[in-house]
């Protein structure tokens, strides 16, 4: 779901076909049907940003029949544990939980919390309550009011408000006429999902989730993935072989850019970036990630953050400075793309990188991308390819328009030719957290480098310049350390794994694992997870052993973080007293002779801590794990059906509908996530949605995707010839009764509108689309793909300047796989008459920048308040 | 000469040793499994990226996901796609119940078959390769005014390498020969172009190159075969739908394939080109199929160009006596006095 596999990785799909071969059901639930569809047992369609409707179909399923792996549910899970008694869930508020507040679109958890023995039933302190943004709180280390003590819980999963019963309550209403309802997917087709879904549980079976972009880049993405894991859950099929939920990436390394990312709100290994609040000073740093009462070991956090800040300065880094923890930056908000874009815009933003990234393509919203970066200093972007996003101020649409004018944009532009991954050494990190070293094949020509000589020099240049500076703001550059071994003027990627292996900083040994790491400042480590990549001296992911019949999980193929651990949590793959659940899925167990955790993979859990541990009382960290705790680094040691805390938009996935749709939600009152980013500007149009009047302007749904033959944005497709070939065109496909509808011809020009962009494209109509019944009416889906632009052998317009900026809460993704647009036959017009268009477009649809910008829907517009629901 | 049995027809039990290669390796081919092609066309780019073949066209045909067209003499491989209103077996394609018409394939083929005839493609003026209208894949139409299903095939096209091949059989320069692999293969600095070949092929393969105007076409990679590597396209298919090895072995893998598809009640799975009876003595490249042959753009019963020649020798032959009859009779004739 949410993933178009078999097309956009294809090379990751020959296992699924595979597990196909040996038996495995294989279905694809997609708005389209696709070349994945095509070898799939049953491909069902569903209508693009309804999918947290569709699985909370199957959360209920599970109740209704009674389906969940109890003895599972029952030990691994939240399932039994008391939430406080102020809780209310969207039943009882139409759509919202309680702590809502419309002012400022947020919640406050402190009602979504657990009950703690003897806390009589007050809240958590006013301090434990403060904001804290779903940005901020690094990995799945959110913490946990109360911390580990003892949590009230009901093993019989009976009372009425242990997690249990309300993920019950909450999606009672999601059955399976709801889903058909909603969805537009038919009921049977439906329910053929859930028993084939529902009978990979249990002892001996397992079922795995695949999604990508199309789970993600919803303003409801993080918890359409929750919805999968909680039904992942209940079923018994997390931590256990041929289960989990497996995140397809956009690229290659995209987990590696995670890991150790390159985002504005994580330091590497998912450590939260210090912000205005948590930043005062190490001490309240560390508080605020390890909490004082956590379990796990997440509560190690300060061993992970000293040995990263030891390795960031080297020497200058003591106990004294707090390990240099002040010369990192703060964080005072949201700075992500977006964010920066419009910053941009406004003039607020003076410089700019862009590495391997071509926004004026590739980024929701593409319009206002190409002005941003045409209000800038300067851009520095580093591509193999001339790309739009270094173009822009000579063959942007707005050059047509006059907008950009390129005699007098003032960017000045600096473009790198950038070396291939064929032509430099280096690691990937794919979607299973496996590391893979691979060599050099070529050497670059020309001015073509890697992107580790640019920052590597680029730093070295920069400490030169600042090198006798007296200014207190270069301390930073100075104090950081930057003596990497250097071969003629290539810096060494190895060295720079072993760097982020981690060492022992008195006698320089490679570190074995993070285990290993101290908060004292006696050891350094680049990045926590991938400590052990390095262990013994070995490049541990440059191993290439395959698999054999011995050794299925192919332990000594590369190096998968942590401590080459294949499958997350595997505790949960034996029962509590440490027993496989079956022995055809046994991966770890409990040696009761060798008293110690045994199996195929490498077990995550410590070694000797036995199935029958139980923490003493006031037991902190991972000693405060129990011998039944699988989900090590969560606060309570367990998966989570419910959350009570790290996300911004409620602790249960919600249905709501996108920003942009044709319906009414037809569960509650609350339309959409009463908490994502809106941004109501004039350079940021909405269209309209219900209850707003006037959808009917833009009557189709949108959705977009990938095609095999071309690669994201197109730099590194359309420039070549035997993939451009292939695609030739930007096309969109429509169905049969669409096509009849709108008078659009197959391979004849159409033009796709919304309330920012019109496109033109070649029209490819197809009996893979097909429209679908949505609460009685029918809705048509519109697909494009999103490779095109204005350079390379093959060119056409940008589909993402189709799209506006309307974003996720809790990670700042746009919703760029579902919104609303008009398709009309013929080329659309430029220059003016396209201005004009779309003016009255607008205005037909009487846009403003209120249109979208109301979070509370229950209270018609100018009507009386109270139609929510009680 | 000695002529060998079965040299223009029929099975051959040795094609290399048949060709005059001594000491040889086993016959080596492809099988081609389109019950699990996944439509991804890396071999058609692997192909390319190793052959150095020239991009063939920046078309856009819309044959569903085909902007290739045909196999020619810059597309060794072709991924056809196939969009057809109807189920595969074993699968749901998750249609009944929704508000749907007639199917578009009807009118969207009328429309493609045009857009290939206009495509400026290589080969194209040539008035040879995939542009005949038999090459067109036909569409079935749909029983009812809705449409019910939906499937979709794929299938990646290739030289097949046959046992007859007609190419090989006509070429008056010897530029087409066949390798001790059993593959036939042409020799570029040999060929002149002369486009007998073009004809011969029963499937279209084989075509001439505009501004080079030699014949070009798959050569199963001999040069990789001779380093002892699989080829481009096989190394590059991640479901292994396009299989390499030795005939022998890989007709035995078909067999049990297509017994396990049938058992799975994939009952329209079929091979194709597999059988050395057939009207090209087997092919070196044969496929599994999930229809007719005509629906992938390829002839139900190809038959070798080359196989009436002994009868038309024959025929030749009492045609040469009977005129030579006719002229002897002429003299004999007692004159008009």
């Amino acid at each position: 779901m949410g993933s178009n596999m078999a097309e956009a990785h294809p090379v990751g799909f020959q296992w699924v076909m595979e597990a196909k071969e040996k038996g495995a059901t294989v279905i694809h639930v997609d708005p389209r049907f696709t070349r994945t569809s095509a070898l799939c047992d049953l491909h069902v369609p569903l209508r693009a940003g309804s999918d947290i409707c569709f699985l909370g179909g199957v959360v209920n399923y599970i109740f209704e029949h009674d389906l969940a792996f109890r003895d599972y549910v029952a030990a691994y899970t939240n399932a039994s544990f008391i939430v406080h008694r102020d809780f209310a869930d969207t039943e009882d508020l139409d759509g919202l939980f309680s702590g809502y507040d419309e002012a400022t679109a947020s919640y406050d958890r402190s009602s979504w919390q657990y009950e703690h023995e003897g806390d009589g039933g007050t809240l958590a302190e006013p301090s434990a309550r403060e904001h804290a943004a779903g940005h901020s709180h690094g990995s799945g280390g959110a913490r946990l009011e109360g911390g580990s003590g003892p949590i009230r819980r009901d093993p019989t999963l009976e009372h009425p408000r242990c997690v249990y019963q309300l993920v019950k309550r909450h999606f009672a209403r999601y059955t399976p006429e709801m889903v058909a309802e909603v969805c537009g997917t038919p009921l049977e087709q439906f329910l053929k999902v859930c028993a084939a879904w529902t009978s990979a549980s249990g002892r001996e079976r397992t079922a795995a989730v695949v999604y990508a972009v199309g789970w993600t880049q919803h303003t409801t993405g993080a918890q359409l993935i929750r919805t999968a894991a909680i039904i992942q859950l209940l079923l018994g099929n997390m931590g256990r072989p041929g289960g989990g939920i497996m995140a397809m990436r956009g690229h290659a390394s995209i987990q590696g850019s995670t890991d150790i990312p390159t985002l504005f709100n994580l330091l590497p290994g998912y450590l939260p970036m210090p912000s205005v609040e948590t930043g005062r000073d190490l001490a309240t740093y560390l508080e605020a990630v390890t909490a004082d009462r956590q379990k796990g070991f997440w509560r190690n956090a300060d061993a992970y953050f000293v040995s990263l800040l030891k390795e960031y300065f080297g020497e200058r880094a003591s106990a004294e400075n707090d390990f240099g923890f002040d010369w990192l930056p703060r964080t005072s908000g949201d700075h992500g793309t977006y964010r920066s874009v419009m910053d941009m815009v406004d003039g607020k933003v003076f410089g700019y990188f862009l590495l391997g990234q071509n926004p004026a393509i590739g980024s929701a919203h593409g319009r206002l991308q190409r002005l941003g970066l045409a209000n800038l200093d300067w851009l520095v972007v580093r591509d193999l390819t001339m790309i739009e996003s270094a173009t822009f101020f000579l063959d942007a649409p707005e050059v047509a328009t006059g907008e950009i004018v390129p005699g007098a944009c003032r960017t000045e532009v600096f473009f790198f030719p950038a070396a291939a991954h064929t032509e430099k050494a280096g690691t990937f990190t794919q979607t299973q957290r496996m590391v893979q070293w691979r060599d050099q094949a070529v050497e670059p020509t020309g001015d073509q480098r890697s992107e580790l000589w640019f920052f590597y020099h680029l730093g070295r240049k920069i400490k030169a310049l600042v090198a006798d500076s007296a200014e207190e703001r270069d301390e930073p550059l100075r104090a950081l350390w930057w003596d990497y071994a250097v071969v003629g003027d290539e810096p060494q990627a190895d060295d720079v794994l072993r760097r982020i292996n981690g060492s022992d900083e008195h006698t320089g040994r490679l570190l074995e694992g993070y285990g290993e790491l101290k908060a004292d400042g006696s050891t350094s480590c680049g990045c926590w997870i991938y400590s052990g990549v390095f262990a013994g001296g070995v490049n541990q992911a440059a191993r290439r052993t395959p698999a054999s019949a011995e050794d299925p999980y192919a332990l000594a193929w590369g190096w998968a973080w942590p401590a080459n651990r294949r499958i997350l949590y595997n505790r949960a793959s034996a029962d509590p007293s440490g027993r496989p659940w079956s022995a055809t899925k046994a991966c770890v167990w409990w040696d009761e002779e060798r008293q110690e955790w045994v199996g195929r993979d490498v077990p995550d859990f410590e070694k000797s801590k036995a199935p029958s541990y139980v923490a003493p009382p006031n037991a902190v960290g991972p000693e405060a794990l129990d011998g039944d705790d699988p989900f090590i680094m969560q606060a309570d040691g367990k998966g989570w059906l419910m959350a009570p805390n790290g996300l911004e938009d409620g602790p249960l996935p919600t249905h709501y509908e996108p920003h942009e749709s044709p319906v009414r939600n037809a569960l509650y009152a609350q339309q959409a996530n009463p908490t994502r980013r809106v941004y109501p500007r004039a350079d940021n149009p909405s269209n309209p949605a219900p209850p707003e009047r006037h959808g009917e302007v833009f009557p189709f749904v949108l959705t977009t995707a990938r095609l095999t033959e071309h690669h994201t944005a197109g730099a590194m497709s359309r420039t070549l010839s035997y993939l451009a070939e292939l695609q030739p065109a930007l096309t969109v496909e429509v169905s049969p009764e669409l096509a009849r509808l709108r008078h659009l011809e197959h391979l004849g020009f159409a033009h796709v509108i919304t309330s920012r962009a019109a496109i033109e494209a070649r029209v490819v109509v197809t009996d893979r689309m097909v429209p679908l019944v949505v609460q009685d009416e029918v809705v048509h889906q519109v697909w494009m793909p999103y490779h095109f632009g204005a350079r390379g052998l093959v060119t056409g317009d940008a589909v993402n300047d189709l799209f506006g900026i309307s974003l996720d809460p809790n990670v700042f993704i746009q919703e760029t796989k579902a919104a609303t647009c008009d398709i009309r036959p013929g080329r659309r017009p430029s220059g003016n008459a396209l201005a004009e268009l779309l003016a009255r477009y607008r205005a037909r649809a009487g846009i403003t920048t209120e249109t979208g910008a109301r979070f509370d829907t229950a209270v018609a517009p100018g009507g009386a308040a109270g139609e929510r629901r009680p | 000469m000695r002529i060998a049995p079965n040299s223009l027809f029929g099975p051959v039990e040795d094609v290399a040793g048949q060709a005059g290669h001594g000491e040889h390796p086993p016959r080596m081919g492809f099988f081609t499994d389109t019950s699990i092609c996944i439509g991804c066309k890396a071999c058609e780019v692997a192909c390319k990226e190793w052959n150095g073949v020239p991009e063939d066209g920046m078309n856009l045909l819309g044959m569903s996901m085909d902007n290739t067209g045909g196999l020619g003499a810059s597309s060794w491989r072709h991924v056809a796609f196939i969009e057809q209103p109807r189920r595969l077996a074993g699968s749901d394609a998750g249609i009944a119940g929704l508000p749907v018409g007639p199917s578009g394939a009807q009118a969207t083929a009328a429309i493609v078959e045009s857009a290939l005839r206009r495509a400026p493609r290589g080969g194209g003026e040539l008035g040879t390769s995939a542009f005949a209208p038999d090459h067109v894949p036909e569409v079935p139409v749909a029983e009812g005014p809705e449409r019910m299903d939906f499937r979709w095939l794929m299938l990646s096209d290739v030289c097949k390498h046959c046992t007859h091949a007609g190419c090989l059989d006509v070429c008056p320069t010897g530029a087409l020969v066949r390798s001790e692999f059993g593959t036939v293969v042409v020799q570029q600095d040999i060929c002149n172009g002369c486009g007998y070949c073009v004809s011969a092929c029963p499937f279209g393969v084989i075509d001439r190159r505009p501004g080079d105007g030699r014949a070009h076409k798959c050569t199963l990679c001999y040069d990789r075969l001779r380093g002892g590597l699989e080829p481009a396209c096989a190394k590059a298919c991640p479901t292994d739908s396009i299989q390499y090895g030795e005939l022998d072995v890989l007709r035995d893998r078909a067999t049990a394939r297509l017994e396990t598809l049938r058992e799975r009640g994939v009952v329209e799975a079929r091979l194709y080109g597999e059988d050395p009876r057939d009207g090209v003595g087997g092919f070196g490249a044969f496929f599994l199929l999930l229809d007719e042959p005509a629906v992938y753009g390829l002839p139900n019963a190809p038959v070798v160009a080359s196989r009436d020649l002994p009868a038309m020798w024959k025929a030749a032959g009492v045609a040469a006596l009977g005129l030579f009859a006719a002229a002897l009779s002429a003299f004999m004739e007692p004159r008009e006095p």
